[in-house]
């Protein structure tokens, strides 16, 4: 982001004035903060929900039992991880994603991202296994995607959930795509 | 289907405060602890937005966006992705809660329900900012050679692109 923000700023700049549209642009900047904290409103509900919804769910243990339940998946996609609190730490982030918990997810998979690294037999550099996680993390498959129906409602949608079908194959077929990815690269960076 | 996955979100929410309660949990307590600490996460991601917003806002108004836009164009054209969504496209790997701003004006213009809206909302669901993941979850542990994490998630990312269209097509257009 530390060269993303000059340069998009410096970019919009010069196509503000190439373009013409500095007027524009002088009312874009004072939007942005209003825009940016209306959205926060917006979400810090959701946020707060899921974040004591989890809490219940951890301390009741219903999310040890997930974890139990992932573990064939797990064995498949991390066959050489025998870490069990590693596994544990994947299982809990895999379901907060599953859930679209995006924001139970990161502290989560930080922890997990941890586990990998107190096994990891080149500090300095990436396994095979953190790879994977991480693809998996950016290819995000959301059981329900909270977030996205949220803001479809707020807009009016008479049916804010529909799109769960088609989001959810589309994110199958490109966490597929990524994990081959894996494979294949693995072998090209190394 | 929608009767279906109406039920999903309140059933879950049922489960998980009855599962609890039924465990001897005091899920009331447990909850507001839970819901609290989220202030932490929303601070976090305040002022970030901000900026990302800022960027996105100058980005769009300054016909930057449309500058890059129509560099893809072709490509994108190709690979039949609607030309009002490929800005979503390239923004979202980058900056998710700048996605999240060009998917609200993107509901705001074309409405929830359109064809333009349903593929925005495939693509905001099976996508998540992978630059932005890569960064935290490799410094937070200081790995700067990150290897083939970052072509393997590109690789999820535009598969997803280029299936959006077409699965809403599908799934959605009757």
């Amino acid at each position: 982001m530390n060269y993303l923000l000059p340069v998009m700023v410096v970019f919009s700049l010069f196509c503000a004035i190439a373009t013409g549209k500095i007027t524009e642009l002088s009312g874009a900047v004072v939007t942005g903060g209003t825009d940016a904290i209306s959205l926060v409103i917006k979400l810090a509900g959701v946020i707060c929900l899921w974040n004591g919804l989890t809490a219940i769910a951890q301390k009741s243990g219903l999310t040890s039992l997930i974890c139990k339940l992932f573990s064939p998946l797990l064995n498949l996609l991390f066959p050489k991880l025998k870490d069990k609190k590693a596994k544990e730490a994947i299982a809990m982030n895999i379901t907060a994603n599953f859930l679209g918990l995006g924001n139970a997810a990161t502290p989560l998979g930080l922890e997990a991202m941890k586990r990998l690294q107190s096994i990891n037999p080149t500090p300095e550099k990436a396994t095979n296994e953190m790879a994977r996680f991480v693809v998996i993390n950016s290819a995000a498959i959301h059981l329900v995607p909270t977030t996205i129906a949220l803001l479809r409602s707020e807009y009016g949608s008479t049916d804010p959930m529909e799109i769960l079908v088609p989001a959810l194959t589309t994110s199958i077929i490109a966490l597929s795509s990524g994990i081959l990815a894996t494979n294949i690269f693995k072998k090209v960076f190394k | 289907m929608n009767k279906i996955t109406d039920y999903i979100l309140p059933v879950l929410v049922a489960l998980i405060i009855l599962h609890g309660a039924f465990k001897g949990i005091n899920v009331f307590d447990e909850f507001i602890k839970g819901a609290k600490n989220a202030f932490d996460t929303i601070l976090d991601i305040t002022p970030s937005l901000i900026a990302l917003l800022l960027c996105v806002n100058m980005l769009r108004a300054s016909g930057g966006l449309d500058v890059i836009c129509s560099l893809v164009s072709p490509l994108t054209t190709l690979l039949g992705i609607p030309k009002e969504i490929t800005p979503l496209a390239i923004l979202s790997p980058v900056s998710g809660s700048g996605a999240l701003g060009m998917y609200e004006n993107i509901l705001k213009e074309f409405g929830p329900d359109s064809y333009i809206g349903k593929c925005a909302s495939v693509i905001m669901g099976s996508t998540e900012t992978t630059f932005y993941a890569i960064t935290l979850y490799y410094g937070s542990i200081n790995i700067k050679k990150t290897r083939h994490t970052l072509p393997s998630a590109l690789c999820a990312d535009f598969t997803s692109f280029i299936l959006s269209p077409r699965l809403v097509k599908l799934f959605l257009v009757k």
